[in-house]
């Protein structure tokens, strides 16, 4: 086993998976396009378990390394590999594509071929970025992922669409470009290495650290999003079709969250050092601020998306305090989110495909004709709020726990969630779903058929395991993360 | 090894049962459903007691079942600890539960949701289970959390009706408040004890508490640890077991059946903040202004909330707000580090007053769901076991010498005559007059519901309760025209129509409803006499419960005075405290009885005194103007001044709007008119020869 490329096979099944698709052309095949799909997916999340079950716990270092020349002239390298850091979200990316060539099965039926095309090549770019271990290569991935996202929400998205992707595509571009500065700066000083590793290790002076913090933060900051970059992201959602929003919630803004561990920690420790009380207080902010700002959402998705930008910012709270629980809390957060934020969606959209709204005024007592579909959506808002045995309890908890020990007002400040965050996704619940049946079209819904209940089985399966026990996604971690600390500490100025 | 299964066995079998119960729950008969949960918890009740006498052997337990989670140099673990508090509860939560069970089959028997509802107790009874058996505080989160959601559940378990999903929204989000208390707490545990497990946190909190203060409000000597660590706990069990200002949830949670009120917000979940005070008594004996904090906190609840079950007219908020009082009365115990007396009372409390829910819920059986006690009276011809079995769960109640209650009661009193504690004096006042007032709306009541002249079966009750709420019931179905007619007929478990019809009489429910209401009967009356010995002063708990008997002496000096239980019962006709329950009784029987026309005359001279008590001294008011309304301003503010005003409108458009107008005004230097360009140009060689001459 130790000689197959999974790391290659994991970046290009899926990419050659969807080219396969789009060869089936126009709609008349979309059958075949979908079920070339799925099994392209299936494929893409198959390569990806070997990662989990060869890999070797004991190690910080990088495993399932792949190293060729690319751009010799400028020392460019296909260089690949996964530490316990990256290795989980290789397999969530892997996972989430299943699901959401399911979730648009019968949904969609315009382009079929090139709309599930664009998901598989997505989902082999993004893998490539969580296994890129060189700058470039890191770069031109993650650049290239913008594309098919960007596709997916200006072909298939709602009436305001190409707002929604313009603001989406110039909001992350803007951040790109300060990042490809700081690539092109950490090249030149680095002798003209682009391995990132080797930038790990490179001693930089305090000024130039804070420089290239504050344009790794500004790039990344737009990805997870943090505020105030974050205006992009609900309207992004509420134009993107459900694949879409799956895709950009569960696995688009872990992104910048994995930039922060992969280039901002450990290039510049000491200014990541100097500068984390601005990016606590940015979390925090997120976390309050967006918190009260999703309690009045009326439309479910930009509530649902706001409701994400509060639990990334306990991500990045759980980074910049600089301890083992609080970063891999923030890890767990990751994951977690995926699973939930990705069943949330997905059940708006199960929604919006019957009574084609997603205004919360516009529905009540859902429960009466679709009980099944009430105890998934149950379950998944349960495990939004934070309840425990749900994953979304494991990395509140410990980023919460984290902070008390770094500083009782910051936890304070972040243990607000536990009452904001269930108002407002019970709030949106109890509208929606409890209640008598409001209206006609509330009347007519019909309860989720065997697909849609595989898909919330598929979710239900990821949320309520890592919630009942985590250790199996953590104990990955820990090496890595360790290191990661250690490495933190050391001081680069020379 | 044979007993560490036994111990898994309590909770799972519980939890299979309702896993059949909650997954098939649209596939399985009905007799499926209720066997396989009453199946689970009679197994878990059955262990509980198989392990009641192992420990009474001495035979305790501490140790994990799987590690759940491990991250930097902390562990954390899914683990049991067995010991007589634990067992204690755990015969407690199982064998009401499984008279609630039992009691449901009559109960819910025309509802279509019978199988979820068998389902959602079962698992409630699972996480009480392990909250109660936990030996770690995750695992206590857990559990804590999880007997909320079912709590919610079951609150809004008639989901179509807008009182009821407003309460249990409401009830969850009070709940976190209390959490957001006490997962900070739990925080400070880790961050200085560097563990969540019970007993490495007990033995290493003396130490801990001598010289660590905090510094959270800047400067200044700071807070002490233990004072900083208990108050935070103490804000989750003030959440959970509803005391004042955190008690808003408890009388609306009455939204939910019956069996539920009795099961979860009376005899156990409600319990789980005094059992979780008591666990951690290692820690509270360790700050003294916790301690005086949790006797002012409950001495509040013990009064004021009694005072508000006089003037309700629903027979289950009456049994609601006794509640209320009566969690208050077990946190003054706590207070006054007489932990042993709070979980006696607990116990004591969790049979009597799940017998007057249970027997509540009978009465409404037999009025047809008409829940008003003015409708009643003269029930007792036509119930008899429901009548005897509630005037023996109102008599424990009140603390009637040799009832259940009265030895916990009595003791709680004793206890505060005899503390020290900062606010023990207020406590005992509070306990005292709390005496009267329960003695008077229990018996008010009882004197109404079972007695008198026969109000029921009167054609279309005239009165504001019932005409709120089909007012409530019509906003419900605000276009019964549109709706489909099969699913109206699905929601006919909304326990309509309301009242019995003219000429109509109760009668008395099936033996399924009347067997619990005997059971539970039976340690209302005895429970009481034959545990104050060894619980109190026997020894009981020995290290279960810690009590710092040099600081605070209350309980060995309680021993002292404690002659037997007999003897304690007699004794107590002399004392103050029998007299003044024996006027509580005795004013409401001539208030109600004799004179109605007293109670009205009062009810309309002391007008603000009564709309006071009438709007619950306005909390529910005050929260849904200042943290609902202010919280949905606030968000508002923040969504359209904020995020569409200045970050939108401003930077992110305002830079496109300025690209834009740049372009426009360029664009006008574009006419497409040849003269214009030609124009331009020579004005521009023109400058440009001007500057070339002047320079030369």
């Amino acid at each position: 086993m130790s000689g197959t490329p999974l790391l290659s096979l994991a970046i290009w099944v899926p990419i050659l998976a969807g080219f396969v698709v789009l060869a089936t052309g126009s709609d008349r095949n979309a059958p075949l396009a979908r079920m070339l799909s799925l099994i392209g997916a299936v494929a893409g999340l198959l390569v990806t378990i070997p990662l989990y079950t060869g890999f070797d716990m004991r190690t910080p270092a990088m495993q399932f390394v792949e190293l060729a020349t690319w751009i010799p002239r400028f020392n460019v390298n296909y260089h690949l590999g996964v530490d316990g850091i990256s290795m989980p979200f290789v397999i969530l990316n892997s996972f989430i594509t299943v699901t959401v060539v399911l979730a648009g099965w019968q949904v969609i039926d315009n382009k079929v071929a090139q709309y599930n095309a664009g998901f598989l090549i997505m989902s082999g770019l993004l893998n490539g970025i969580f296994s890129a271990l060189d700058g470039v290569l890191f770069y031109v991935f993650f650049e290239a992922s913008l594309i098919p996202l960007y596709l997916i929400i200006g072909i298939w998205g709602g009436p305001n669409r190409v707002y929604a992707a313009f603001k989406f595509f110039l909001f992350t571009l803007f951040g790109s470009l300060l990042f490809l500065l700081a690539l092109l700066y950490l090249f030149i000083n680095s002798g003209g290495s682009f391995a990132i590793l080797d930038w790990h290790q490179l001693p930089i002076g305090m000024s130039a650290q804070t420089w290239l913090f504050l344009a790794f933060l500004v790039a990344f900051a737009v990805k997870v999003p943090m505020w105030p970059v974050h205006t992009w992201l609900p309207d992004a959602h509420v134009e993107a079709p459900t694949g879409g929003s799956i895709v950009l919630a569960a696995i688009a803004l872990k992104l910048g969250a994995y930039g922060f561990l992969r280039f901002s920690l450990p290039i510049a420790p000491d200014a990541s050092h100097e500068l984390s009380g601005l990016v606590i207080a940015l979390s925090l902010i997120a976390i309050i601020y967006i918190g009260f700002v999703a309690l009045v959402q009326e439309d479910m998705k930009k509530l649902v998306a706001y409701s994400s930008i509060a639990h990334m910012g306990f991500v990045t709270l759980g980074f910049f305090m600089f301890s083992a629980m609080g970063i891999e809390g923030a890890l767990v957060q990751m994951i977690s989110h995926g699973f939930v934020s990705g069943a949330m969606f997905f059940a708006i959209g199960v929604m919006y495909d019957r009574a084609h709204s997603r205004q919360i005024a516009d529905y009540g007592g859902v429960v009466n004709t679709m009980p099944k579909f009430a105890a998934f959506f149950m379950l998944f808002a349960m495990a939004n709020a934070g309840l425990p045995a749900t994953s979304g309890f494991v990395g509140e908890f410990m980023v919460i726990l984290a902070a008390v020990d770094y500083n009782f007002w910051v936890a304070f400040a972040a243990a607000s969630t536990m009452i904001v965050g269930a108002a407002y996704t019970l709030w949106m619940y109890k509208r929606v779903v409890f209640g008598a049946v409001a209206n006609h079209h509330v009347a007519d819904l019909t309860d989720i058929n065997a697909r849609e209940f595989l898909v919330f089985v598929l979710f239900a399966i990821g949320a309520l395991g890592m919630g009942l026990y985590p250790q199996p996604f953590t104990e990955v971690m820990h090496s890595s993360v360790n290191e990661l600390l250690r490495h933190v500490a050391l001081s680069k100025i020379q | 090894m044979e007993m560490q299964k036994l111990y898994l066995l309590v909770p799972v079998a519980p939890l299979v049962g309702a896993i059949i119960a909650g997954l098939f729950c649209r596939v399985i008969p009905r007799w499926v459903a209720h066997t396989v949960t009453i199946a689970g918890v009679a197994i878990a009740c059955i262990a509980s007691y198989v392990i009641f006498r192992d420990v009474m052997a001495g035979n305790t337990y501490n140790g994990p079942v799987y590690q759940w989670l491990t991250s930097g140099d902390y562990h954390f673990e899914v683990g049991f600890l067995i010991d007589q508090l634990t067992v204690t509860m755990m015969l407690v939560v199982t064998s009401v539960s499984l008279m609630v069970h039992i009691y449901t089959i009559g109960y819910m028997q025309d509802d279509p949701g019978y199988n979820r509802f068998f389902s959602y107790i079962s698992l409630f009874t699972f996480s009480m289970l392990m909250l109660v058996m936990s030996n770690n505080f995750m695992q206590l989160f857990f559990g804590w959390e999880a007997v909320g959601l079912v709590s919610y559940l079951l609150i809004g378990f008639w989901y179509t009706r807008p009182t009821a999903i407003f309460a249990n929204l409401k009830a969850f989000l009070v709940n976190r408040v209390g959490d957001f208390g006490f997962i900070l707490g739990i925080g400070l545990v880790l961050a200085h004890f560097g563990t969540l497990d019970y007993a490495a946190v007990f033995a290493k909190a003396p130490e801990l508490a001598a010289d660590t203060r905090l510094a959270l409000f800047g400067e200044g000597e700071g807070v002490a640890l233990m004072t900083a660590i208990c108050i935070l706990l103490f804000i989750g069990a003030m959440g959970k077991s509803a005391q004042v200002p955190l008690h808003v949830w408890l009388p609306d949670s009455m939204e939910g059946p019956t069996p539920i009120s009795a099961l979860i917000h009376a005899a156990t979940m409600v319990t789980a903040g005094i059992f979780m005070v008591a666990r951690m008594s290692p820690l509270f004996e360790l700050s003294d202004t916790a301690l005086s904090f949790v006797i002012i906190i409950g001495s509040i609840t013990a009064l004021f909330m009694g005072f508000l079950g006089i003037i309700q007219n629903d027979i289950k908020r009456v049994v609601a707000y006794s509640t209320l009082s009566q969690l208050g009365y077990m946190t003054v115990a706590l207070g006054a580090s007489a932990y042993s007396v709070a979980i006696f009372h607990l116990m004591t409390h969790a049979f009597f007053k799940a017998l007057l829910f249970l027997a509540a819920g009978s009465v409404i059986i037999g009025m047809h769901h008409d829940q008003d006690i003015r409708n009643m009276g003269g029930l007792r011809k036509y119930m008899p076991i429901t009548w005897i079995t509630s005037l023996i769960g109102s008599l424990a109640l009140i603390g009637t010498p040799f009832f259940a209650g009265f030895y916990s009661k009595d003791s709680i009193i004793e206890a505060v005559a005899l503390s020290h504690i900062p606010g023990a004096g207020f406590a005992y006042f509070a306990v005292m007059a709390g005496v009267f007032v329960t003695a008077f709306y229990s018996f008010r009541m009882y004197f109404l519901v079972f007695h008198g002249a026969e109000r029921f079966g009167l054609a279309a009750p005239h009165h504001e309760d019932h005409a709120a709420h089909s007012k409530a019931e019509k906003h419900a179905e605000p276009d019964g025209s549109h709706a489909d007619q099969d699913h109206h007929a699905d929601d006919a478990h909304d326990e309509h129509p309301h009242g019995l019809a003219p000429g109509e009489k109760p009668h008395e429910t099936p033996w399924v409803v009347t067997l619990p209401l005997i059971m539970l009967a039976i340690p209302s009356v005895i429970i009481g006499y034959i545990g104050i010995g060894p619980m109190l002063f026997g020894n009981f708990f020995k290290d279960a419960i810690v009590v710092d008997a040099e600081a605070h002496p209350v309980m060995t000096e309680l021993a002292t005075h404690f002659h037997g239980a007999f003897a304690m019962a007699t004794h107590a006709l002399t004392t103050p405290v029998f007299w003044l329950a024996f006027t509580g009784v005795a004013l409401s029987w001539f208030f109600y009885m004799k004179r109605p026309d007293i109670p009205e005359a009062i009810k309309a001279r002391s007008g603000w005194l009564y709309s006071l008590l009438e709007n619950k001294y306005y909390f529910d008011k005050f929260n849904e103007v200042f943290f609902a309304a202010g919280a949905r301003l606030l968000g508002r503010g923040l969504w359209k001044g904020g995020d569409a005003g200045l970050i939108d409108g401003i930077i992110v458009n305002g830079s496109a709007r300025f690209v834009g107008w740049f372009a426009t005004v360029v664009r006008l230097f574009q006419t497409g008119h040849i003269y214009h360009y030609a124009f331009t140009m020579i004005i521009g060689v023109f400058v440009l020869m001007t500057l070339w001459v002047t320079r030369a």
